[in-house]
């Protein structure tokens, strides 16, 4: 094998361009799915946790503690194992198991109680004392989650939502070794099944560099948002 | 305009048991009137404070708030009727992440008020507590004395016939403590609000109440009548509560 030169590496990458785009946005769409889903779905989930808690609005020991057994449940799967475990569901809703959208059906899976215990953790931060003034004020249950708990959160929530899509980032490369694509999948197939130093190195920088983007964004939005 | 009868409130204990709160008391406060709760620490007054909005169920009695038994109430007509009782709080209870007139304007918003209806109705509050100034800042960027007067214009907004105080003062210096409470009795002399306000320190009783309950473990040992600074208590507790300092 020829010894790697930066001249040479370049070339390679260069010549790679467009599987590199396919990557990032194969990445960008299981990324995107998982998200959205952690959002719409886990965001409720872990309102109701909260919720439910003894001492807060919904106090209900029941439904706290199935749901929080549920969302530890599925949370204590490896991620490779549920993946492979959810390829039938898979199946059934996308029609295929490759390709970024039927990966983004395990991702999501992971996602929902990953986030639910997110937003669960930020709503704790809130003074009681609050709620308890709208309470006072006359406010309803929709009232007092819009606009005492989220936004009172919203800084948390933006960085509970940073700390996910990193997470996520690096779990959508162990979803594109089994077909999912994305960068992660081709650091995997020619960096490392193919010997493919240079491309392995290159893709794994250009993820440190995504990741140091969001992390930065999120910091920056939620400072902004941040009154307290 | 506010009637307690024979209220009933027992916590359970976190070690087990029960713990009596407050026990068959019955309370009547007239309308416009300053009213002091008072008492050692435990004895039950703001427990006592936090039922007339209903914030604490009683576990037997009825709360008359302005001719209607709130505990007879459906939730919705429960919120509809909250809606006439400000709160005060110790720790301010504000939103941080809203500015202070959005803060005033929060209680409006939950009744449903039109836009140009709360922008008013918050410059008018904002103005008798004296923060038209401070509209546009966060609750961190405020003092302690600034953020009660937040409170109190928050409470004073949607027109309440009562505020409820839950020691309001507690938490400032001497000299804001002060200011607060002219605060407080210019609302009640210029509004004719009536004012339930629980306190353990004894001037703010002799400085703004008109009467004042005396309580101890759960039960009102005492009604008292302030007039011109004057406290005419007739129980040791009363006495040594109200003439210590």
């Amino acid at each position: 094998m020829e010894p790697i030169t930066f001249a040479s590496a370049l070339a390679n990458l260069s010549s790679m361009a467009p599987e590199i785009w396919q990557a990032c946005r194969e990445t960008a769409l299981m990324l995107g799915i998982g998200l959205f889903t952690a959002i719409l779905l886990g965001g409720p989930l872990g309102i109701i946790l909260y919720l439910s808690q003894p001492g807060q609005l919904f106090a209900n020991r029941v439904v706290n503690g199935v749901l929080g057994w549920l969302v530890n449940l599925v949370r204590s799967f490896p991620f490779i194992i549920l993946m492979v475990s959810l390829v039938p569901l898979t199946r059934v809703l996308v029609g295929s198991t490759i390709g970024p959208i039927a990966a983004a059906v395990p991702l999501s899976f992971a996602a929902i109680p990953y986030f639910a215990r997110l937003v669960e953790q930020t709503l704790r931060e809130i003074p009681r004392g609050v709620v308890e003034a709208a309470e006072a004020m006359g406010a309803s249950p929709l009232q007092i989650i819009v606009k005492v708990l989220l936004n009172e959160a919203r800084s948390g929530l933006i960085s509970s939502l940073t700390i996910l899509t990193i997470s996520f980032l690096s779990y959508s490369a162990v979803a594109g070794v089994v077909g999912g694509g994305g960068i992660g999948d081709l650091a995997i197939r020619y960096g490392y099944y193919r010997f493919q130093t240079d491309v392995m190195v290159a893709m794994v920088l250009l993820l440190v560099v995504i990741v140091q983007i969001i992390q930065f964004a999120g910091n920056r939005l939620a400072a902004h948002l941040d009154k307290r | 305009m506010i009637h307690l009868q024979n209220i009933r409130k027992r916590f359970r204990r976190p070690e087990g048991g029960w713990f009596d709160a407050v026990r068959d008391t019955s309370l009547s406060i007239a309308p416009g009137e300053v009213f002091g709760l008072i008492g050692f620490s435990g004895a039950g007054k703001s427990t006592l404070l936090r039922l007339i909005n209903l914030l604490e169920r009683p576990d037997a009695g009825a709360v008359i708030v302005d001719g209607q038994d709130l505990t007879s109430l459906a939730p919705r007509e429960l919120r509809r009727a909250r809606q006439n009782l400000g709160m005060v709080f110790q720790q301010f209870n504000l939103l941080a992440n809203r500015t202070v007139a959005d803060n005033v304007a929060f209680p409006l918003e939950i009744a449903g008020w039109s836009r140009a209806d709360i922008e008013q109705r918050v410059a008018e509050c904002l103005e008798v507590v004296g923060l038209q100034d401070r509209a546009n800042h966060y609750p961190a960027q405020l003092s302690g004395g600034q953020k009660q007067r937040v409170g109190i214009a928050r409470a004073l907004a949607p027109r309440p016939k009562v505020i409820l105080a839950d020691e309001p003062t507690s938490a400032l210096d001497p000299k804001t403590t002060q200011s607060i409470l002219d605060c407080l009795k210019d609302i009640n002399a210029r509004f004719g609000v009536t004012v339930v306000i629980v306190t353990h320190e004894m001037h703010v009783v002799r400085s703004i109440c008109h009467r004042a309950a005396v309580l101890d473990a759960g039960e009102v040992v005492e009604v008292v009548d302030v007039a011109e600074g004057q406290v005419d208590a007739r129980s040791e507790l009363a006495r040594s509560l109200l003439e210590a300092a």
